[in-house]
């Protein structure tokens, strides 16, 4: 269930990346928005999970496209490290607002599906299935969107030659707005799904988004393939190593596998090769 | 602006910074102060792999970290006076910056941020559950500062007020600025530049840009472990807090906004935000929203740091001038 | 005697694309060798299996004697073997006196201690550095523009600057990636002249032009390529004449006429 997890957060930050070549830095503070502020429908407002799932979806898409407007389109010419800074920047300032407004206290997500159910001899809770059949939902619609749809395609026609996609026609500005948007969305939809799990609090995004980061360089930057395939041995090291050698040292397999990679084969499983 | 004047203010700069101790005797600024300096060591080796070499370092606190347990642990452990743990301390911070450079300079850009990252957290986590060697959380305590120094003539210099501190933490600032200074000049450093500008190319010239890479790197993490010691010894407890990645953040915030690729930029950025939020007396999380805005704000619209941008407009004011 | 460069069944594959197919030609000490063909046809693909910026996937490349196949650039360049590139690449940061200075760098031996403790090793290397890119500045006519940043410059002046540093790092044999790309008529003229100017030094010269008046004006030899193949090697006029160069620009009408 974790690699579902380390999935579904990786795939907006592999989507961006892919497509824009922007290591979105912050992806993981906006995850943190995310689970608030569905659980800020969901404690004053009292709305349904899944309406809340989906406004917090929405709201986020569309926070996710006024950043791209105002923080990284202005860098789209610049060097990329300037993006990864301005994404530091960025990280910053979410995480501090976040302080401002709810307090550092851990909370709470309220669950309606929390009483395990067996299913072939494991006791699992509800939310917890929901989590990976919400990530292969997730995945499946993307994948389609990518593959069948206009949208889809003008995506990859930028990622693949932007001059190209732009002779022909194609905005780059709205593409890029789009795939902020969606790729933030995501990880709105992500975070609302998981939060019921564990419990929901500023600092929550700072592991997830290194996670998801590692998860992307095995997979391969800008590979949603890979970000599945990424996430899901991600999830088996860490709970092998946790399990076998030692549960305080747990997070370490994951940076440790990070810099396995970056060394041996820095473009990840599915990345396009070098020399 | 002309040699001769550059010279002359640079001289009261000096002065002014020897008489400071005897003018302010009030500790609180005393000790923002020393504690500037001890930062602006770190921001100044910070921008000697990433604003002359190009290559965005986040581990930075890592090796800061390194550094001060490094002495600390001898200091208390071995019982070695600060003046051998000091050099000890920083080659191992060295060491260590060798020994990831390696495999972690073979990645560019982003991968190398990341890469560097996680090797904090891996050292941050280390440090913390490792109780054996570093106390884990509780911390190491009663680090003691630089041990007295016997005098030819009878008698000892000893270093317990804060002015003696302050001597000292100004002492290693102006010995690393020397030579970081000398290295930057030099043809080591243009170099280091030629990574930075274009590595392609610097490889078609026949550079070796790994070699030139991890040079840069090793010398920027033996004067971050210089900056760690200090601290150690200063502040006499160290937690393993100090070795997060908060720390290598806070570093790249003083050298961006105060100048990336200057030599005065980083001091003055350690200056600024070390300084302005003690007077200001502003609540910690609003700060690092502030900080956060600014640094977007700055990378868009003044990449180069407030004196990059200075030094921009000193530029194309001498096109001007010249006939 | 043998051949300054020997390249020999150079291949090298792009997935399933044979950018470059068994390739073999030679360069002899002295000559002015171009290496032409249709855009596409790999030329800049050599260039990069010979500096080492890309790895065959099968064949050899000999330096004099040496094998160099492999070798990364900043191994080639100390050998004696500069290049520069299709889209002009400087330090475009600096400016241009500092950017004939750096690409000394690999002559010379200083290191980090040196630097420090400036030894007089470092001094010497630093002054011999400054006299080269002096040297070289006057070679290429770029006195006025010395304090110039790279970025500031024309095009044309960008073009001669990008020579110098290749020429800096006291090559033998140089390769130049179409050194007249997006000159005018007139610039050629001057680019044409420089390039014989070091050919007058005893510089070995491997051309890729694509503009045939100063190919055929400055070559000694040429190669053709199509499709990553060699389809013709000879002088310019044997190769003027072939008939399988002729189809391979212009199409199979032309070759009968």
């Amino acid at each position: 269930m974790l690699g579902a997890v380390y999935s579904l957060v990786a795939l907006g930050l592999t989507l961006i990346y892919g497509i824009l070549h922007i290591p979105n830095f912050a992806h993981g503070h906006k995850y943190m928005w995310g689970a608030f502020t569905s659980l800020f429908l969901v404690v004053n407002f009292h709305t349904n999970y899944w309406v809340s799932l989906f406004i917090a979806m929405v709201v986020l898409g569309l926070a996710g496209v006024g950043v791209e407007r105002l923080v990284y389109r202005p860098l789209r010419n610049a060097p990329h490290v300037n993006s990864f800074i301005a994404a530091i920047g960025l990280l910053l300032f979410l995480e501090s607002l976040s302080l401002i407004f709810w307090g550092a206290d851990f909370r709470r997500f309220p669950s309606l599906y929390d009483k395990p159910i067996h299913l072939l001899g494991v006791a699992i809770t509800l939310q917890r299935l929901l989590v990976i059949v919400g990530a292969a939902l997730f995945i499946i619609l993307l994948q389609v969107f990518i593959k069948r749809t206009w949208l889809g395609a003008t995506i990859e026609a930028v990622a693949q030659n932007p001059e190209g996609a732009q002779l022909v026609g194609i905005s780059i500005d709205r593409v890029s707005s789009l795939t902020f948007g969606i790729g933030t969305a995501l990880a709105a939809g992500a975070a609302t799904l998981i939060a019921p799990i564990f419990l929901v609090y500023p600092t929550m995004g700072a592991m997830p988004n290194l996670k998801a980061f590692v998860v992307i360089i095995i997979g391969g930057m800008g590979s949603i393939p890979g970000a599945v395939l990424g996430g899901f041995m991600l999830g088996l090291i860490e709970a092998l190593g946790g399990g076998y050698i030692s549960t305080d040292y747990k997070d370490l397999f994951a940076f440790g596998a990070l810099v396995t990679f970056l060394t041996l084969r820095p473009t990840g499983l599915f990345g396009k090769g070098v020399r | 602006m002309n040699r001769m004047v550059r010279k002359w203010l640079i001289l009261m700069i000096l002065f002014i910074a020897v008489m400071i101790p005897l003018v302010v005797t009030n500790k609180y600024y005393m000790n923002i102060l020393i504690m500037s300096g001890i930062w602006s060591i770190v921001a100044l080796s910070l921008n000697l792999i990433l604003g002359y070499t190009g290559q965005v370092n986040l581990a930075h606190g890592a090796f800061f970290g390194i550094g001060a347990y490094a002495s600390a642990l001898m200091m208390l452990k071995l019982n070695m006076s600060f003046w051998f743990a000091l050099p000890l301390a920083a080659a191992i911070a060295g060491f260590f910056g060798f020994l990831i450079g390696l495999p972690a300079l073979r990645t560019r850009g982003s991968y190398f941020a990341i890469g560097t990252l996680c090797f904090n957290i891996i050292v941050t986590l280390i440090v913390d559950r490792w109780e054996g060697l570093t106390e884990g959380a509780r911390g190491l305590m009663g680090i003691p500062g630089p041990s007295p120094i016997p005098l030819p003539w009878g008698g000892e210099l000893t270093f317990k007020t804060m002015a003696a501190q302050y001597y000292i933490v100004l002492g290693f600032l102006l010995l690393t600025i020397f030579v970081l200074r000398r290295i930057i000049r030099s043809l080591v450093g243009r170099t280091f530049q030629a990574i930075r500008g274009n590595e392609e190319l610097a490889e078609a010239v026949g550079i070796h840009a790994m070699r030139t890479k991890i040079l840069s790197f090793t010398i920027s993490c033996f004067f971050a472990g210089v900056g760690g010691v200090l601290y150690a010894s200063y502040i006499g407890f160290l937690s393993p807090e100090l070795t997060d990645y908060h720390v290598s953040f806070d570093s790249l915030i003083y050298v961006m906004i105060g100048g990336v690729g200057t030599m005065v930029g980083p001091i003055i950025g350690t200056l600024l935000f070390v300084t302005l939020p003690e007077t200001l007396h502003i609540a910690a999380e609003f700060r690092l929203l502030l900080y956060g805005l600014i640094l977007m704000v700055m990378i868009i619209y003044l990449p180069r740091g407030i004196v990059g941008w200075m030094k921009g407009l000193m530029g194309r004011k001498r096109k001007q001038e010249a006939p | 005697m043998t051949a300054l460069l020997t390249v020999q069944g150079m291949t090298r594959f792009f997935g399933g694309l044979a950018a470059v197919m068994d390739l073999s030609f030679d360069v002899q000490a002295g000559e002015i060798l171009s290496l032409i063909g249709p855009n596409g046809a790999g030329k800049t693909t050599v260039f990069n299996l010979v500096t080492g910026t890309l790895l065959p996937t099968r064949g050899k490349v000999f330096f004099k004697d040496q094998e160099i196949t492999g070798s990364r650039p900043y191994e080639t360049t100390p050998l004696g073997i500069a290049r520069t590139f299709q889209t002009t690449s400087l330090f475009y940061d600096e400016t241009v006196m500092d950017n004939l200075i750096v690409s000394y760098r690999c002559r010379t031996r200083m290191g980090f201690w040196d630097a420090l403790v400036q030894t007089s090793r470092s001094r010497e290397d630093e002054r011999r550095c400054r006299r080269k890119a002096e040297e070289i500045l006057e070679f290429i006519g770029l006195r006025e523009r010395a304090s110039e940043l790279a970025l500031n410059i024309p095009q044309e002046s960008q073009k001669r600057l990008a020579l110098g540093l290749a020429l800096v790092t006291e090559p033998k044999l140089l390769l130049l990636d179409e050194p007249a790309g997006g000159l005018t008529e007139e610039e050629n003229i001057g680019m044409m002249a420089l390039i014989q100017k070091v050919r007058t030094r005893g510089i070995t010269i491997l051309l890729i032009e694509h503009k045939m008046k100063i190919v055929m004006n400055i070559s000694d030899r040429i190669v053709v390529l199509n499709y990553g193949q060699k389809i013709a090697d000879g002088s310019p006029q044997e190769v003027g004449s072939n008939a399988a160069v002729i189809e391979a620009y212009l199409g199979a009408g032309y070759a009968e006429t």
